[in-house]
């Protein structure tokens, strides 16, 4: 169990964001809001106009310019940050790509809401999960608190000299960025002593000028290309290593790269990320109480895919039902597909079914994580994996 | 050779790239109809046409480098004198 908060508030869960990046120090902050991300750069900017906060604050045009100021800044040595959602991650898209290539460790906060069209402000995941071929770290929270200790990890994580790629943080927008929680700061100076200064492998210097970004024939890009998945693979035991050490000063433990909540004796395996986890485990302890052996494995780190752990967890279980709010349309939602390419091919891997949830803000209850386990128990018995992705609570009566 | 982190080059290593390879015709000036007006060189998109100063000349010659001249043309068409012929590469 976490100890008692030391220096806890009852805070939003932004301006929970805004003080974690602060405490970090960044140099190059550039904002364009967008809703739910909005109040996690207004109570940045709110920290450097009260001078309580050293940063070059950068008020952009678009999504485009702000990830592109990142990009920029980033690579002459600064430590840089942004935020924003849906549309906006989109619109970052080109850049973010080509951050990657260019190894730029920034920090970005990708507050989950759906994606247009129809426009809806209310949560998925589709919007951060349409970046996972990008070559960012995405980690995932839970709550405001998970948030806050996420961005400081996210830092160091980013400009470990064998990663230097951009982290995403992504946490639900409204759920955790504006409902108010108790939340436990860290020290200045622990943090300090955590994160020192950001020391570039290469910076843009005008007195020794290089080349960035720059065209690459057949004969090296695959190498590049390699290079980036292989920092990828380095990084899965770093990030481990990295909320480790930050525990020890935070005396906050969520685990690694998974948390695996009541998986010990689990039959039944749910598969989750996100805010809806915290709901999760309460409709797991109802069924626990009912004598139904289910357990939840949160996926904490999305990028780099963290399957061993996984795997080492469901191993015992009969069945594994994949809650997700994202889908590749025409196939099926992204972590059911990345554990199903895992499982192919293993003898005596449970099942895995993939469960569709929560698109568009659809509410996801108690009742829905009952409904999602006994489905998977269904499926399991009748011994047939599902063709397609289940769609939970779908009214086909309301179809087109 | 290996890749550098971020892809990042040092500065002038495309003076070791020698695109001239890519040239099927290569422009050739006629050194005698050439007014030494130097536009040849102002519109190579890749710097190829250097201007050589001649002792006792007032204006230049110009030459062009067939290390990186990539055989784009541009000077033969923009010479208002017509003395640069494109022709045709033979392997």
């Amino acid at each position: 169990m976490a100890p008692v908060p030391r220096n806890a508030q009852v805070i939003e869960g932004s301006e929970a964001v805004a003080q974690a990046v602060a405490v970090c120090r960044p140099e190059v902050i550039s904002a364009y809001p967008i809703s739910p991300q909005t109040h996690i750069v207004e109570a940045l900017a709110r920290l450097v106009a009260d001078g309580r906060l050293a940063s070059e604050y950068v008020r952009v045009e678009s999504e485009f310019s702000a990830a592109s100021v990142l990009a920029g800044a980033s690579a002459t040595g600064a430590r840089s940050y942004t935020a924003s959602s849906s549309q906006g991650l989109l619109l970052m898209t080109e850049v973010l790509y080509a951050s990657v290539g260019q190894r730029l460790p920034f920090v970005l906060t990708g507050v989950n809401r759906s994606v247009s069209s129809p426009i809806s402000i209310q949560i998925d995941q589709r919007d951060t999960m349409s970046l996972r071929d990008a070559g960012m770290i995405q980690l995932y929270v839970e709550s405001s608190q998970e948030a806050y200790d996420a961005h400081v990890a996210a830092f160091k994580i980013a400009e470990d000299p064998r990663i230097l790629l951009p982290v995403m943080v992504c946490m639900d927008g409204w759920v955790l960025t504006h409902s108010y929680e108790p939340v436990d700061f860290i020290d200045q100076a622990a943090v300090d002593a955590f994160l020192p200064p950001f020391k570039p492998v290469n910076f843009l210097d005008p007195s020794q000028p290089k080349t960035w970004g720059s065209y690459a024939e057949p004969d090296i890009q695959m190498e590049i290309n390699y290079s980036v998945h292989d920092a990828m693979l380095y990084a899965k035991q770093r990030i481990k290593d990295v909320f480790a050490e930050l525990s020890r000063i935070s005396g906050r433990d969520y685990g690694g790269l998974i948390e695996a909540y009541r998986c010990q004796d689990a039959e039944v395996i749910l598969i989750a990320l996100g805010s809806v986890c915290g709901t999760i485990k309460d409709g797991i302890d109802e069924l626990r109480d009912r004598g139904q052996k289910v357990g939840l494995i949160k996926i904490r780190c999305y990028r780099p895919f963290p399957y061993e752990d996984i795997l080492e967890t469901i191993r015992p279980a009969k069945v594994v039902g994949v809650m997700e709010a994202n889908f590749s349309m025409g196939s099926e939602g992204a972590i059911g597909l990345d554990l199903k390419a895992k499982l192919c091919n293993r003898p005596g891997a449970p099942l895995v079914i993939d469960f569709i949830t929560g698109l568009g803000g659809r509410e996801v209850n108690k009742d829905t994580v009952a409904q999602v386990a006994a489905k998977a128990r269904e499926f399991a018995a009748a011994g047939q994996p599902l063709a397609e992705a289940y769609w939970v609570d779908l009214n086909r009566e309301l179809l087109p | 050779m290996k890749v550098s982190m971020g892809a990042v080059v040092e500065g002038r290593t495309s003076l070791n790239y020698k695109t001239g390879s890519w040239r099927d015709e290569r422009p050739v000036i006629d050194q005698e109809a050439c007014k030494r007006c130097g536009i040849c060189a102002d519109v190579c998109p890749d710097s190829s046409i250097k201007a050589i100063e001649q002792p006792g000349r007032d204006k230049p010659l110009y030459v062009v480098d067939y290390d990186y001249c990539k055989g784009c043309g541009l000077c033969a068409h923009e010479c208002p004198a017509k003395c640069i012929e494109m022709v045709a590469e033979e392997k």
